[in-house]
């Protein structure tokens, strides 16, 4: 028997708010978190900016001790994790804790750690690493940490698939909930990518916006780099309903889907398939989705094809449905991405507001939809879609639905 | 002085997915190149001439249309690349 899923808590920190409630409340605002670096070497960088999380201070979050094995990437979602269990009000007393599951998408784990050790040993001829820094930048990291930070003892790992990690993280922890093999899952993603050498691979791919993002409008340049994390926690209807918990939106339906062609290239097929089984998976038809979160990176290739992969699929309601990007906001969090967008996804269902797309600057002849310009809008949203694809033509689609 | 058109040509050619003779007006949208080769051109075009080319995808098809436009542009930067 399969099981309806909904979300009881959610945790947020990112450029624009170290907790859920300021994310989404300078995410419907049409704050920008898209600012010059201050942590990095300017001078070497042709990619200045960048939405760092910005005055961090790990040591209000943890012990000075802990600190040699976490990265910035687990401490993020140890962060995240911690508000959304606490915003539950779940207590894994009881059995609960075998139950839970911890799943964690991120597109390359720790890369500042990697960075920095590398740096000490290349250049400044180190003699010896720092003994915890294999499981301080273990792509697992941030799942293993928040399970021991939070005592999860069920089916706990990593996923990753690049800018997908975190949709595909929190769809397989949407499964297992349903399907009865957990009661109760925390799931999301993490990215902490804006460290020098990172950076300077972007620059490689010649994707990066010098100016701004500006998903789906003329003159867009590409995409900025994000960081932070985003963790929800998903439980079976009848937990959720059994211990009186606050229920703040359902999960409805998840679909995957791999383009097999290009390593780069966005593909309308792939796209259009992942959508497609998601509506297949809730049962939803095409005209009962009001909103889309979408991925909308702000590169010239991305949003032509997302664009055009919503028109295959909605048709004429294509026009009718409003479609947004945060990465105008919050740049792009890579394998934590789709996690903020799921978070903000069902704070759109339930304020029945869309968020802006902002920076946009008029239409594309090739991008010519409803992206919510600039301003918020208030709309009727019950049913929305959350939208990631990723490099290797990986895609995951999340819908959710208002709960009654 | 380096032979610029012949090194632009050997650069690209090695990304060609079938060997051919390239010419200076074959376009690009005609080498079935694929989407990452044109980043990968641009690299090894960066390393070949000691170059810094202010390239971005996004506006990519805007700037070059043929191996010629290329060549022309490499020829630019390094004429005006200080001795």
């Amino acid at each position: 028997m399969n099981h309806r899923v909904v979300v009881t808590g959610w945790g947020v920190i990112s450029s624009i708010g170290h907790t859920a409630a300021t994310f989404w409340e300078n995410l419907s605002k049409g704050v920008s978190g898209i600012a010059e670096a201050t942590a990095l070497p300017l001078d070497q960088l042709i990619q200045k900016i960048v939405a760092e999380v910005k005055d961090y201070e790990p040591t209000k979050h943890f012990e000075a001790r802990m600190l040699p094995a976490l990265d910035r990437a687990s401490q993020f979602a140890m962060i995240a994790a911690r508000e959304a269990v606490a915003q539950s009000g779940l207590s894994l007393e009881g059995g609960l804790a075998e139950r839970t599951a911890a799943i964690i998408g991120t597109g390359a784990g720790g890369q500042g750690t990697l960075d920095e050790n590398y740096r000490k040993l290349y250049r400044e001829g180190a003699k010896r690493m720092h003994p915890l820094t294999v499981p301080k930048l273990m792509v697992n990291a941030p799942a293993s940490q928040i399970s021991m930070d939070l005592g999860v003892r069920g089916p706990t790992f990593a996923v990753a698939s690049a800018c997908a990690s975190a949709t595909h993280a929190i769809g397989l922890a949407f499964q297992m909930v349903r399907s009865g093999g957990v009661t109760a899952a925390i799931a999301g993603g993490t990215e902490a990518c804006i460290t020098f050498g990172p950076m300077k691979i972007w620059e490689a791919l010649k994707i990066m916006a010098p100016d701004t993002c500006r998903p789906f409008s003329r003159d867009r340049k590409g995409l900025v780099l994000g960081e932070g994390a985003a963790v929800l926690v998903l439980e079976t209807l009848e937990h959720a309903q059994a211990r009186s918990a606050d229920i703040l939106g359902e999960v409805v339906g998840f679909g995957m889907s791999a383009d097999a062609g290009d390593l780069l290239a966005p593909d309308v097929g792939g796209m259009s398939r992942a959508i497609q089984s998601t509506l297949a998976d809730a049962k939803l038809a095409p005209t009962d989705i009001h909103y889309i979160n979408a991925h909308g990176t702000g590169t010239a290739a991305n949003d032509v094809t997302e664009t055009a992969a919503i028109k295959h699929v909605f048709g004429t309601h294509a026009r009718k449905l409003a479609m947004s990007s945060n990465k105008s906001m919050i740049g792009h969090s890579l394998g934590g991405a789709g996690a903020f967008e799921m978070v903000a996804t069902l704070l759109s269902v339930r304020h029945n507001l869309a968020p802006p797309t902002i920076n946009y600057l008029g239409p594309d002849p090739e991008c010519d939809l409803d992206y919510v310009p600039n301003q918020a809008r208030e709309m009727k949203i019950d049913v929305a879609l959350s939208n990631s694809f990723a490099f290797g033509g990986l895609n995951a689609v999340l819908a959710v639905r208002r709960f009654t | 002085m380096p032979d610029v058109t012949a090194d632009v040509i050997a650069i690209i050619a090695k990304k060609l997915p079938e060997p051919r003779e390239l010419k200076v007006d074959d376009r690009l949208e005609d080498l079935g190149l694929d989407s990452f080769s044109e980043v990968e051109i641009i690299f090894d075009l960066e390393e070949k001439f000691d170059l810094q080319i202010p390239y971005n995808s996004n506006d990519s098809r805007l700037e070059f249309e043929t191996v010629g436009q290329i060549v022309a542009a490499i020829q630019k930067l390094v004429d005006g690349k200080p001795q």
